[in-house]
C-alpha cells in the first residue's frame, strides 16, 4: 500500500513537471510557436507556401534610398500623432516608437572605414518584430507576446512596469512612461497639438514601442509610416513569396539589424 | 484574566475606530444615480439598445468588457457577434463612447456612487470631450 | 518568543527609532514615487536599471551567503556552528525581504504585481525568481524559527524541519542562479552575457554575506553577554577569504576574455567601468577602488596575526563587503546598460528620492536584523545562564 502510494505520487510529480516545463522549454527554443499553430486566416495572395509555418508574418522595409529629412519628419510624426507619444524632449523621460539615427549608431558593428557612403544617412529606428523576439521571452507576465502574424504586441493592461523587456531588447526600441504621458500630452494640447481620439494614451507605469499599426491592420489599413511615405516604406507578407515585400527583397540589397543574435527582425533596410 | 482595564479600554478604542467610518457616514447615504442615456447617437437609434441587453450590460459590462480587451488586443479577433447574430467592431474608445458619448453623466455616475475607479481610463478618454 | 524584542537598553530603542525615521522617509518617498512615477529616479531610457535592481541583487548574494554557516553545521556537523547559524538563517530573513521591497518598489505598476501568479509564465526567469526567493524566505523562516524554539527549550531541533533545512542548501544556490540568469540570457548586453555570471555571484555572495555576519557578530560579542565563539568566526573568515579569491578571480577571467580576444563589444563596458569610455568615466574611481579594496581584504585574511586580531578581522570582512557592493551592488547592473544598443553612452545620475527609499529599505533590513538577532540574543543569554 505504502510503495504504491509512493510510486503514485512520482508519477504524479514527473507527469506535473513535463506539463510545466514541457510549454515553457518549448517557449524558450521559440517562443510564438505554439500560437503560431492556432488556426488563423491567411492575408497573403496566394497559397504558394515554400515551408511550414506561419501563414502571415508581417515586415516592414524601409528604402534607406528614398528616405530625406522631410520625409523622415513627416512619418515620424504621422507616427506619433496616430499613437498618441508625447514629445517629452529630453532623453531621460522620452517616448518613441519611430525615431531616426545615422548609420554608426543603427549597424555599430558595421563601420566601414574605408567607405562612407551610408554616414549621414539618415536611418530610421522601430521595433523589429524579432520572429524571436528576446522581451517576449522574458516579460514575466506575458504584456509582450507574439501574435500569430509575427507581431510583437505589448498590452498596456497587463504590463507591471518591471522593464526587464528593455533590458532584453537589443535594439533599444522599448520606452518606458517615467512620468504620466498625459501630463505631456495637455501641455502640448495647449500648445496646440492635436490628439489622436481615435487611439488611447498610455498610462504611467508600463512600457510602450512600435505595434506595426495593429489598429489600423485590424481595419484592413496600412500602417500610418506607410501611408506617410509609401515611396520609402513598404509593409508586407514576408511568409508569401508573391507577395510586395518578397519582391523587392529579391531584387534590392538589404540589411537586418544585428542578425547575429539570432533574433530575426522583421524590418530591412534597403540600400 | 489579566489586565481587564487594560483590555477593556483597547476594546472600545478599537470599537471606536473600526465603527467611526459607519458612524460617521450614517443617514447620509447618496441616492441611486440614474444614468443619462441622452445623447445624439442613442437618440438617433431606432431601438434604444445596447450591443447586448441592458439587464445583462449592467450586471456584466465589466467582466463583458474585460474579455472585449482580450480578443481585440491579444487574440487579434476585432468582430463581436452578439446574441442576435449582429456583429459589433470591438473598441472602447470608438464603439462604446460613439453612443455613450456623455462619460460623466454615463460612466462616472455609477462609478462614483459605488466607489470604483477602473482604471480604463488611465488609457482610454472619452473621444468627444476636450480634455484627456 | 517575539516579547523579547520589546526589552531592551535605551541604546537598543534609540536605533530602533531611528531605524523606524529612516524608513519613514523612504515611505513619504515612495508615496511621492507613486503618485508622479519613477521619473522620480535617475534612471532613463537607456539606463533602465538603476538603484534598485542593483540593491536587488546584492542582496540576494547576502541571503544565499547564509548557507555557508548552514553547509557546515548541517553536512559535516561542524558543532562550533551550532549557535551561529540561526543569526546565519535571519540575517538571510532580512536579506530577502529586502530583495522583495527593491523589486516593489521598482515596477512601475506595483498593484499589479500578481499578475505574476496570475499569468505564470515559466519562459520568463522572472518567475522563477519569484518562486525561489518567496521559497527561500519562507525556508528561513521555517527553520529558523523552530531550531531557536527548540534550543529556548533545551530540546533538539524537531524531525521535521530537519527535510527543510537541507532543501535550504540548493534552495539558497537557487535564488543567486536564477537571479545571474536574469542577466546571463540577455542577448546584445555583452558585459551581462557570460557563463561565469552564475558562479560570479555566487562567489561574491559566499565572501559578502558571511563577511557581513562576522561583522554583526562581532559586533554582537561586544555589546552583549552571547559569545558566538572566536574559532566558529575564524572559520567563517577562512570561508570569505576563499570565496572572495575566487570572487577576484572569476573577474580576472573576465577581463581576459574581454581583451584577449579584443572584440568590441565585450571590452566596452569594462572600458567604461575601469579606465572611461569616450570621455565617460563616472563609475571608474569607485570600480578601481573596488579592486584595490578587495585585494585588501584577501591579503588581510590570508595573514592569520591580521585575521585573528579583532581589529583586522573588521577591517578585512569590511573591506571584502564593500568591495563587493561596489563591483555588483553599483558596478554590475549599471554597466550592463553601458553603451546602449546604439554604442553611445547615457550616464547613470541616482536621485535624492530614490536613495531615500533604497535607504528606507536597508533601514527594514536593518529592523529584521536587529530584531530577529534581540530575539536570538536573548535566547542564547538565557541558554548560558542556565
Amino acid at each position: 500500500m505504502n510503495m504504491d502510494r509512493r510510486k503514485f505520487l512520482k508519477a504524479a510529480g514527473l507527469t506535473t513537471l513535463v506539463g510545466l516545463g514541457g510549454k515553457g522549454i518549448f517557449e524558450l527554443v521559440k517562443p510564438g510557436t505554439v500560437e503560431a499553430e492556432m488556426a488563423h486566416e491567411g492575408h497573403g495572395h496566394g497559397g504558394h507556401e515554400e515551408e511550414a509555418g506561419p501563414k502571415v508574418r508581417w515586415a516592414m522595409l524601409i528604402d534607406v534610398m528614398a528616405l530625406n529629412k522631410e520625409k523622415v519628419e513627416k512619418i515620424v510624426h504621422t507616427c506619433h500623432y496616430l499613437h498618441n507619444v508625447p514629445n517629452w524632449g529630453d532623453p531621460k523621460n522620452e517616448i518613441k516608437w519611430i525615431w531616426e539615427d545615422e548609420y554608426e549608431h543603427v549597424f555599430p558593428d558595421s563601420y566601414n572605414e574605408y567607405n562612407h557612403i551610408l554616414e549621414g544617412m539618415p536611418f530610421l529606428l522601430m521595433c523589429n518584430h524579432c520572429d524571436n523576439p528576446p522581451c517576449v521571452r522574458v516579460c514575466p507576465v506575458q504584456a509582450t507576446f507574439k501574435r500569430p502574424d509575427g507581431l510583437v504586441a505589448q498590452d498596456y493592461h497587463r504590463c507591471i512596469g518591471c522593464r526587464f523587456c528593455m533590458a532584453a531588447c537589443p535594439y533599444g526600441s522599448r520606452s518606458f512612461n517615467w512620468l504620466d504621458p498625459r501630463v505631456q500630452l495637455e501641455k502640448e494640447m495647449a500648445q496646440g497639438r492635436k490628439l489622436n481620439k481615435r487611439f488611447p494614451t498610455r498610462m504611467r507605469g508600463v512600457v510602450e514601442k512600435c505595434n506595426f499599426c495593429v489598429e489600423r491592420l485590424a481595419e484592413g489599413k496600412q500602417p500610418g509610416c506607410v501611408e506617410a511615405a509609401p515611396d520609402v516604406m513598404f509593409f508586407g507578407n514576408l511568409a508569401d513569396p508573391n507577395s510586395n515585400v518578397r519582391k523587392i527583397l529579391k531584387e534590392r540589397i538589404s540589411l537586418r539589424r544585428k542578425l547575429e543574435l539570432g533574433t530575426k527582425p522583421s524590418v530591412f533596410y534597403l540600400i | 484574566m489579566y489586565d481587564t482595564g487594560k483590555v477593556i479600554i483597547g476594546l472600545a478604542i478599537f470599537a471606536c475606530i473600526f465603527l467611526f467610518p459607519f458612524l460617521y457616514n450614517h443617514g447620509t447615504a447618496a441616492p441611486q444615480p440614474k444614468p443619462s442615456l441622452d445623447t445624439p447617437a442613442i437618440k438617433a437609434l431606432a431601438e434604444k439598445k445596447c450591443v447586448e441587453d441592458t439587464h445583462f450590460m449592467i450586471t456584466t459590462h465589466m467582466q463583458f468588457l474585460n474579455d472585449w480587451r482580450d480578443q481585440a488586443l491579444r487574440e487579434g479577433n476585432r468582430w463581436y457577434v452578439n446574441r442576435e447574430g449582429k456583429k459589433v467592431w470591438i473598441s472602447l474608445q470608438n464603439t462604446c463612447m460613439k453612443c455613450h458619448s456623455n462619460k460623466k453623466e454615463f460612466c462616472d455616475k455609477c462609478h462614483n456612487y459605488a466607489g470604483v475607479d477602473p482604471y480604463c481610463w488611465d488609457c482610454h478618454y472619452d473621444p468627444n470631450g476636450s480634455k484627456l | 518568543m517575539i516579547e523579547k524584542a520589546l526589552k531592551g537598553s535605551s541604546v537598543y530603542w534609540g536605533w530602533i527609532i531611528f531605524l523606524l525615521c529612516l524608513i519613514g522617509a523612504g515611505v513619504m518617498a515612495y508615496m511621492y514615487q507613486l503618485k508622479v512615477g519613477l521619473g522620480i529616479t535617475g534612471m532613463s531610457r537607456d539606463i533602465s536599471w538603476g538603484v534598485y535592481i542593483a540593491q536587488f541583487t546584492y542582496f540576494v548574494g547576502v541571503a544565499a551567503g547564509g548557507v555557508m554557516v548552514v553547509i557546515p553545521k548541517y553536512l559535516h556537523h561542524y558543532t562550533k556552528y551550532a549557535k551561529i547559524v540561526v543569526f546565519g538563517e535571519f540575517l538571510a530573513i532580512a536579506a530577502v525581504v529586502m530583495c522583495l521591497l527593491f523589486i516593489v518598489v521598482d515596477i512601475g505598476q506595483p498593484m499589479r504585481m500578481l499578475n505574476v501568479l496570475l499569468h505564470p509564465t515559466p519562459h520568463s526567469m522572472l518567475f522563477y525568481d519569484m518562486i525561489v526567493l518567496n521559497g527561500y524566505l519562507l525556508l528561513n523562516i521555517i527553520c529558523g524559527y523552530n531550531t531557536l524554539l527548540a534550543d529556548k527549550k533545551g530540546v533538539p531541533c524537531p524531525r521535521w524541519v530537519k527535510p527543510f533545512i537541507y532543501l535550504s542548501i540548493p534552495w539558497a544556490i537557487s535564488i543567486h542562479t536564477v537571479t545571474a540568469f536574469l542577466y546571463a540570457g540577455l542577448p546584445g548586453r555583452h558585459f551581462w552575457l557570460t557563463a561565469i555570471m552564475a558562479p560570479r555571484f555566487l562567489a561574491s555572495a559566499f565572501a559578502a554575506g558571511p563577511a557581513l555576519l562576522i561583522m554583526i557578530l562581532l559586533f554582537v560579542r561586544r555589546v552583549t553577554k552571547f559569545d558566538p565563539g572566536m574559532d566558529a568566526l575564524q572559520t567563517l573568515a577562512k570561508t570569505v577569504c576563499y570565496a572572495m579569491i575566487a570572487n577576484l578571480f572569476f573577474m580576472g577571467c573576465e577581463f581576459f576574455t574581454a581583451f584577449y580576444s579584443q572584440i568590441p563589444g565585450h571590452m566596452h563596458t569594462l572600458e567604461y567601468l575601469f579606465a572611461g569610455l569616450d570621455g565617460y568615466g563616472n563609475l571608474v574611481p569607485f570600480m578601481r577602488a573596488a579592486i584595490i579594496i578587495g585585494l585588501l581584504g584577501v591579503f588581510l585574511l590570508l595573514v592569520p596575526p591580521i585575521r585573528r586580531n579583532t581589529k583586522g578581522l573588521v577591517l578585512a570582512c569590511a573591506s571584502v563587503f564593500l568591495a563587493t557592493w561596489i563591483d555588483k551592488g553599483v558596478g554590475l547592473v549599471i554597466g550592463g546598460f553601458i553603451p546602449n544598443p546604439f554604442e553611445t553612452i547615457t550616464e547613470y545620475h541616482p536621485t535624492l528620492p530614490e536613495i531615500t527609499i533604497a535607504a528606507a529599505i536597508w533601514g527594514v533590513g536593518g529592523l529584521i536584523v536587529t530584531i530577529l538577532y534581540k530575539i536570538a540574543i536573548s535566547v542564547r543569554e538565557e541558554q548560558a545562564r542556565v
